[in-house]
C-alpha cells in the first residue's frame, strides 16, 4: 500500500488556480522527487501534504488515513515531517534548541510537571538531549549546539532543519528546495546524507530544481506544470517524455538525452 | 541547557538583596516605604506573567489589568459580601458545614457579617479568572498580532465598564473594607503590625514564580513557545499543538495575575476599577518591554523599581506619561529590550575604541 | 415612536463620527500596514487646538487651521516614528502606536487641562433646535452628518478620480509595485498618516459642541471606530462608513435595554464578536485581509 497518497488535489487563491487535480502516490522507502518549473505549485502540494493549507478540493492519505484538513501538528504526530523552502529555523533560538523542538512529540511532560521540574520530566530532558544531540554529531554540526540559530551559514542550517526534521522520527519526510544554494560539494553531501536518511526507513518526497542531484538519488520522478501532472515515473523514463522535454525546453528543441 | 544550577546564585542574590533592603528601611525608620514595595513586588508578578505571554510565545494581550481586576474584585466581593440573609438556605448551609463560611462583627451596629473564608475566596478567584481566560482566549488567539491586541482590549474594557457600572460592585468607589488572608500562621493583610511579614510573603511569592516560570520556559514547553513565537507554521510541521499550547500560556499568565490581584485586594484592604483600566493593562505592556521582553528576571526588577517609583509619585503628574514614553523608548532604541541592548553598544563602544585588536586581525 | 427617531438620529451622529475615525483606520493600515492606536487622539487633538483657537480667531477659521495643524503633526508623526522603523515587527509596531496614544494624552493633558470643553455651535446654539422628520434635532447634527457625507464623497472622488489618490491605492495593494513605477512610498506614508490625522481632527471639531472634547477621549473613540472599520471590514472605506452608522445606532438603542452606565460595552461586543465570528467584516472578501494566524 503506498504510504502517501494525493487524489485529484486542487488548489485555487482567489482566481489563481496553483494545483488542477493532481493526483500521485508515494511508496514506502522510496525516494521521489517533485520537478517543475517555478510557478508549477510544487510548494503549494507541500503545504497541502503537511496541512498547513487545506485544499479546495481532493484528498490526501496517509497510510490510507485521510488526513487532509487535519492541523499540522496532527500530521505530524501520524509521521509526517517537512524543510521548508526558506530555511525557517528558529533563529532566537540555539542550534541544539533547534533540533530538540523536534523531539516535542516524544515528550510527554505538561506545563505543571515541567514548572516543578518533576523527575520524570527531567528523565525525559534528558533522554531528549541525548537524542538530539546525537542527530547534530550525525549532521556533522555537533560542535555548533551552542550557537544561535540564526548566525550560522545557510548550509549548515539546512543541516539542522534536516536534523530537527528527523528528531521527529518521521515516516515520510518532505524536503523542499534541500539544495537551493548548495555548492556542488555541498550537493553531495546531501545526496549521501538523504541515502542514508532512506536507509533508515525513512521515505523521502522532495521538491528541488537541481537535476543532477534529483537524476542522481529518486526513484521516481512527479514532474508538474501549471498545476497539472504531466508525468510520472522512473528518472530515465521521466526524462526522455516528450511532454516533460516540451516543458523545460520549450516545443521546438529536441534534445538527445544526456 | 541545565541553567537551574545558575539560578541559585541569582536567587540568593534577590534574597539578600530583599533582605538589606529591608533591614536598612526599618533601621532608617522609614517602614512605609516597604507598604509601597510589597505592592510593587504583587505588580511586579503580573508583568512576570505578561512576559511569560508576550516576550516567550508572542502573544500580546492588553487584558491583564482586566485579568488582575477580576481576582481581586472576586475576592473583594465574596469576603465583604454580607451573606447573613441566606442563613437557611440549602447550599449556605452546605457551605457552613464545610467550614468555608467566617463571621465577625460589624464595626458599627455589632451584627453578625457572614462571608466567604478568604482562602477559598482566593482560590474562587482564580478558578473564575481562569475560566473566563479560557472563555476568551479561545477565538482571540486565533487572532493575529493587532487584531489579538484590540481583542484583549475590548475585553479589557468590556470588563472595566461592567466594574465601574455596577453598585454592587462598589461603582466608581470599588469595594473596601476586605479582611486579612490568614493561612497558617502568615497573613497578608494591611496592618502595620504585620507590615514587614507581608513584605517577605510577598517576595516569596514573586521568586516562588519566578523559579516556576524559569523552569517553564527552560523546558520542553518553554522552547515550543519560543518556537511559535519565531515561526508558528514551522512549529505546528514540527508536532506542537499550537493553538493548546497558546491558550494553555493566555491562562497561565491570566492566574498569575489574578493570584497578585486577590492578594494585593487583601494587603490594600480594598480594590478600585481603575486596575482594569486600559492605562493600567498599557503600563504592564511598558514593563514587560522595559524589564526586556523575554527576561524573567528583567521583569521583576525593573518593574518592582519603576512601580515603587511610580507609587511614591516620583513622577508626579506625568506617571502615565513615563510608562507611555518606555515604551516608544524600548522600541525606537531598543528593541531586544534595554539589557541586551547595553550589551550591544557595549561591543560597539569596545570595537570602536580598541582598534587595534582590529587591526591585529582578532575578532571583537 | 418619537424616542425611538431620537435614538436613530444620535446613533447615527455619534455612528458618523465613528465612521470618520473608521476611515482613518483604513488610510494609515492599508498604506502602510500600521493599526494606529493612536487614532482617537487626533480626534481629541482637532477638537482642543480648534476651541484654543477659536478664543481669537472666527470659529470657521478656527476649525481650518486646527485640521491644518493636525494634519501636520500626523505628518511629523509618520517622518518621525515610522519612516525608519518600517522593518520592525508587528508587536513593535503595535506597542509604539500604543505609547503615542499615552503620550499624546499626557501632553494634551498639561498643556489644556481634564477640564472637558467645546466648541461653540456652528449655528445657533444649544437651545435651538431643527424639525427633522419628527424628532428635534440640534442643528449640530445636520452639521456631523453633512461634514461626514462631504467627507466619504471626496474622498472616493480623490481615490478614484486623482492621481495622487490612485497612488495612494497602488501603495496599499502592492508597495513594491508601487515603488517600481515611481512611486514615492514614504512620502505616500507620510501623506496617509497626514490624511487621516486631518479628517480625524475635522470630525472632532464638528463633534465637540454636541459630545464635548476631553483629553481622555481618544482611546474610547479609537475602540469604536475600529470596531465599526471591523464591521464593515478593513480595506474599504464605503464599508466603514455603514460599519460606522451600524456601531452608533446599535450603541444609541441599547440603552432602551440595557443601563446607560454600560453604553459603551455595546460597542466593545460588537468589536469582540466581529473579531471572532467574522474578521472580514460584514462586507469584505475571507481572503482579502488575513486576520487569523495559520
Amino acid at each position: 500500500m503506498a504510504l502517501l497518497e494525493a487524489e485529484n488535489v486542487r488548489q485555487c487563491f482567489g482566481g489563481l488556480v496553483a494545483l488542477n487535480g493532481v493526483s500521485f502516490a508515494v511508496s514506502p522507502g522510496q525516494i521521489k522527487a517533485i520537478i517543475g518549473p517555478n510557478g508549477a505549485g510544487k510548494t503549494t502540494l507541500f503545504n497541502i501534504v503537511c496541512g498547513l493549507i487545506k485544499p479546495t478540493d481532493g484528498v490526501v492519505r496517509m497510510n490510507g488515513e485521510v488526513i487532509t484538513g487535519l492541523k499540522p501538528f496532527q500530521i505530524a504526530a501520524l509521521g509526517v515531517s517537512r524543510t521548508f523552502q526558506n530555511v525557517s529555523l528558529f533563529p532566537h533560538m540555539t542550534v541544539l534548541e533547534n533540533v530538540l523542538v523536534g523531539r516535542h512529540l516524544h515528550g510527554r511532560a505538561g506545563l505543571i510537571s515541567c514548572a516543578l521540574r518533576l523527575p520524570t520530566q527531567r528523565r525525559e530532558e534528558k533522554a531528549m538531549i541525548e537524542q538530539a544531540s546525537r542527530l547534530l554529531e550525525e549532521v556533522g554540526l555537533a560542535e555548533k549546539a551552542q550557537h544561535s540559530a540564526g548566525g550560522l551559514s545557510l548550509g549548515q542550517r539546512r543541516l539542522v532543519e534536516l536534523a530537527r526534521a528527523l528528531a521527529t522520527e518521521p515516516r515520510l519526510l518532505l524536503l523542499d528546495e534541500p539544495a537551493s544554494g548548495l555548492n556542488t560539494k555541498e550537493t553531495d553531501d546531501l545526496a549521501r546524507t538523504l541515502r542514508h536518511v532512506r536507509d533508515r526507513g525513512i521515505t523521502l518526497l522532495m521538491v528541488e530544481h537541481d537535476m543532477s542531484l534529483v537524476m542522481d538519488i529518486a526513484d521516481e520522478i512527479l514532474v508538474l506544470d501549471f498545476g497539472v501532472k504531466i508525468a510520472e515515473g522512473p528518472p530515465a523514463q521521466v526524462r526522455s517524455d516528450p511532454k516533460v522535454i516540451a516543458v523545460y525546453l520549450g516545443e521546438k528543441e529536441n534534445v538527445a538525452s544526456g | 541547557m541545565n541553567t537551574t544550577t545558575r539560578i541559585w546564585p541569582r536567587l540568593a542574590a534577590f534574597a539578600a538583596a530583599a533582605i538589606v533592603i529591608q533591614l536598612s528601611l526599618s533601621a532608617a525608620g522609614k517602614v512605609y516605604y516597604l507598604t509601597q514595595l510589597t505592592m510593587a513586588v504583587y505588580y511586579a508578578i503580573v508583568v512576570m506573567g505578561l512576559s511569560l505571554l508576550m516576550g516567550y510565545a508572542g502573544q500580546v494581550s492588553l487584558g491583564q489589568g482586566a485579568f488582575f481586576a477580576i481576582g481581586g474584585y472576586t475576592s473583594a466581593f465574596l469576603t465583604t459580601h454580607n451573606m447573613a440573609g441566606y442563613r437557611g438556605a440549602v447550599w449556605f448551609d452546605l457551605l457552613d458545614k464545610c467550614g468555608v463560611i467566617v463571621s465577625r462583627k460589624n464595626l458599627y451596629d455589632d451584627t453578625l457579617v457572614l462571608t466567604v473564608a478568604p482562602w477559598l475566596a482566593f482560590i474562587m478567584a482564580i478558578l473564575l479568572t481562569v475560566v473566563i481566560a479560557a472563555v476568551i482566549g479561545y477565538p482571540s488567539l486565533r487572532l493575529r498580532g493587532h487584531y489579538l491586541a484590540m481583542a484583549t482590549l475590548g475585553f479589557g474594557l468590556i470588563i472595566h465598564c461592567i466594574l465601574i457600572g455596577s453598585p454592587a460592585l462598589g461603582a466608581a468607589d470599588g469595594i473596601t473594607g476586605v479582611p486579612g488572608l490568614s493561612v497558617g500562621g502568615l497573613a497578608v493583610s494591611g496592618k502595620s503590625a504585620v507590615r514587614v511579614q507581608n513584605y517577605y510573603i510577598a517576595w516569596a511569592v514573586a521568586i516562588a514564580v519566578l523559579v516556576l516560570l524559569r523552569n517553564l520556559v527552560e523546558s520542553r514547553m518553554g522552547r515550543a513557545l519560543r518556537a511559535i513565537h519565531d515561526s508558528e507554521a514551522a512549529a505546528s510541521a514540527m508536532g506542537v499543538n499550537t493553538p493548546k499550547l497558546k491558550l494553555e500560556v493566555f491562562m497561565v499568565s491570566a492566574a498569575l495575575a489574578a493570584m497578585a490581584g486577590s492578594l494585593l485586594t487583601h494587603y490594600n484592604e480594598g480594590i478600585g476599577p481603575s486596575e482594569s483600566s486600559a492605562f493600567k493593562s498599557v503600563r504592564y505592556l511598558a514593563l514587560v518591554a522595559a524589564g526586556g521582553m523575554a527576561n524573567l528576571e528583567g521583569a521583576l526588577v525593573v518593574s518592582t523599581l519603576l512601580v515603587f517609583l511610580s507609587l511614591r509619585g516620583w513622577f508626579g503628574t506625568y506617571d502615565n506619561a513615563v510608562f507611555g514614553i518606555i515604551l516608544i523608548a524600548i522600541v525606537a532604541l531598543a528593541p531586544q529590550g534595554p539589557f541586551r541592548q547595553l550589551g550591544l553598544w557595549m561591543n560597539r563602544y569596545r570595537s570602536l575604541y580598541k582598534p587595534g585588536k582590529e587591526a591585529r586581525g582578532g575578532a571583537s | 415612536m418619537v424616542q425611538a427617531l431620537q435614538y436613530f438620529f444620535s446613533g447615527v451622529t455619534v455612528g458618523s463620527v465613528y465612521a470618520i475615525v473608521a476611515i482613518g483606520f483604513n488610510i494609515i493600515y492599508s498604506a502602510t500596514g500600521v493599526l494606529n492606536f493612536a487614532q482617537g487622539e487626533f480626534v481629541m487633538l482637532g477638537g482642543m487646538v480648534a476651541i484654543t483657537l477659536a478664543s481669537f480667531l472666527p470659529v470657521p477659521v478656527a476649525v481650518a487651521v486646527a485640521v491644518a495643524i493636525v494634519t501636520l503633526f500626523g505628518c511629523g508623526l509618520e517622518l518621525v516614528f515610522f519612516r525608519r522603523l518600517r522593518s520592525h515587527s508587528v508587536l513593535h509596531m503595535i506597542i509604539i502606536t500604543i505609547g503615542l496614544s499615552i503620550v499624546i494624552q499626557e501632553l494634551a493633558l498639561h498643556v489644556w487641562d481634564e477640564k472637558v470643553r467645546s466648541l461653540p455651535y456652528f449655528t445657533g446654539n444649544e437651545a435651538s433646535s431643527v424639525k427633522l422628520v419628527g424628532a428635534a434635532l440640534s442643528p449640530q447634527v445636520i452639521w456631523v452628518l453633512g461634514t461626514a457625507g462631504v467627507v466619504v464623497v471626496l474622498l472616493q472622488l480623490f481615490y478614484k478620480r486623482t492621481l495622487y489618490g490612485r497612488a495612494m491605492r497602488a501603495c496599499s495593494s502592492n508597495p513594491e509595485a508601487a515603488m517600481l513605477v515611481g512611486i514615492n512610498t514614504g512620502n505616500m506614508r507620510t501623506a496617509a498618516f497626514g490624511l487621516s490625522a486631518g479628517l480625524g481632527a475635522l470630525a472632532g471639531c464638528v463633534i465637540s459642541p454636541i459630545s464635548m472634547t476631553h483629553y481622555e477621549m481618544g482611546p474610547g473613540l479609537a475602540i469604536k471606530g475600529f470596531a465599526a472599520g471591523i464591521l464593515g471590514g478593513l480595506g474599504n472605506p464605503m464599508a466603514a462608513v455603514a460599519g460606522g452608522l451600524i456601531v452608533g445606532l446599535i450603541e444609541a438603542f441599547s440603552v432602551s435595554v440595557i443601563p446607560s452606565a454600560f453604553k459603551d460595552v455595546a460597542a466593545f461586543a460588537i468589536l469582540l464578536a466581529m473579531l471572532f465570528l467574522r474578521p472580514h467584516g460584514l462586507f469584505g472578501r475571507p481572503s482579502g485581509v488575513s486576520v487569523r494566524e495559520v
